[in-house]
């Protein structure tokens, strides 16, 4: 079966590095699939899954932001943060999407409001890739 | 001549004194190699996002993104990059003298630029100056994620875009190498010198080429932050450590004097008693 290389980089040092035979990717504009063999591609990502399926599983990594690029032989996903199942807090998570919705809740301000919602998303993609719901 | 005990309380204080900065001196050295292994897991990421950024930059030709156009200048930024603590050696002082001049230089008045100060020395000393700190980050941990200084690389992008000032200058220790660290000036924002690098791979773009670049400019930008960030955590810890050796270096050198004068003292000491007694016996005579 063919593969195609995947690397996950963050600015805290590489997060996945294997190969796999599709990477299935939440982009701005909706979710990607990629096969080896890919046209060249730019596109950025949104808070979301990135799901690597292998010939008999799938391993789910959280990523938060940044983008992806691909080349034909190799997927680069360079994000702010990302994190595999395996290496995620759940407690902390879940603590920080209870935060987020106390401030949802309570605040009017647009930017708060904002940003409220983002670490919502965040903590709720991370707590979804933990169990594995996607 | 200070008494013998004056001696030998200071030669025990000195020696508890560079105890202490040896032990200091061995934490900075375990510090540096932890900071040194984070600045190179750095490293792939800034590499790989410099290549796309530039290969973006070089496939399309209308840089219409406001973050790689320089306008005019009305009001400078400085980002300060300095330690939380002292016993850093010059560390500190090198930067804030750089800056300093260069403010100087550049600006006549305190309203014609801002500061965005990492570290609680530059803080402090920007303050005593009368200038305006727009954002402060201190108290940062010894090896900093991303997560730590993310609040203060997006305010700091965050106030270019909106227009809070119109261009951010950096100003850092590079770390050279464990005794050699050099203090570094770089252009931020407006990002102007992207220089395309060999691999220029045509890429598709999805959904836009500028799109993409409105993702990708900010987070370049605050990587070139995070970058300069670890590179100074760096050089902190190996100031710290060159900072503590010479410490306890002068320390030894000032027990060996002590130590000279103490057994001299302690001599003078004896002969005299000798003295006392041949001169009380000769009496007796």
């Amino acid at each position: 079966m063919k593969t195609i290389a995947v690397n996950i980089v963050t600015p805290d040092g590489p997060v996945y590095d294997s190969e796999v035979s599709m990477v299935i990717a939440v982009t701005a504009t909706g979710e990607m699939g990629i096969l080896p063999g890919h046209i060249p591609t730019v596109a950025p990502l949104g808070i979301g899954a990135v799901r690597l399926k292998k010939e008999n599983s799938t391993e789910l990594v959280a990523v938060n932001g940044g983008f992806l690029e691909i080349r034909p032989e190799k997927v680069t996903i360079l994000a702010q943060s990302a994190e595999r199942a395996t290496d995620i807090d759940l407690s902390r998570a879940q603590e920080s999407a209870k935060r987020a919705e106390a401030l949802l809740q309570a605040n009017k301000d647009e930017i708060d409001f904002k940003r409220a919602e983002l670490a919502l998303k965040r903590a709720m993609n991370r707590i979804n890739v933990y169990e594995g719901n996607i | 001549m200070a008494s013998l005990r004056d001696i030998k309380n200071r030669i025990t204080s000195t020696k508890k004194t560079s105890q202490i900065t040896k032990a200091m001196q061995m934490v900075s050295a375990s510090k540096l190699s932890r900071a040194e292994v984070n600045a190179k897991a750095f490293v792939p990421y800034m590499h790989k996002i410099q290549d796309v950024v530039a290969s973006i930059a070089a496939g399309s030709s209308d840089t219409s993104n406001p973050m790689m156009i320089a306008r005019p200048v009305k009001k400078t930024a400085y980002l300060v990059i300095t330690s939380d603590r002292g016993l850093v050696g010059g560390y500190n002082s090198n930067v804030l003298r750089t800056v300093m001049s260069k403010i100087r230089e550049r600006h006549t008045s305190n309203d014609d630029f801002v500061i965005l100060s990492v570290g609680r020395k530059g803080k402090e000393f920007f303050a005593k100056q009368g200038m305006t700190i727009l954002e402060s980050a201190i108290a940062l941990p010894d090896h900093p994620t991303f997560a730590d200084i993310k609040e203060i690389t997006r305010k700091a992008v965050g106030m270019f875009s909106d227009g809070t000032y119109d261009e951010v200058y950096m100003y850092y220790n590079h770390f050279v190498s464990a005794i050699q660290q050099e203090v570094t000036e770089k252009k931020v924002l407006p990002l102007t010198d992207i220089q395309p690098t060999g691999s220029t791979a045509s890429y598709e773009f999805d959904p836009s080429a500028e799109a993409i670049l409105e993702v990708l400019l900010p987070q370049y930008a605050e990587s070139l932050i995070f970058g300069a960030v670890l590179d100074g955590k760096a050089s902190e810890h190996a100031a710290s450590m060159t900072a503590m050796k010479s410490a306890t270096d002068n320390a030894s050198d000032l027990i060996n004097g002590l130590t000279l004068q103490y057994n001299r003292a302690r001599q003078a000491a004896i002969t005299q008693e000798i003295t006392e007694i041949v001169g009380g016996a000769s009496a007796l005579e």
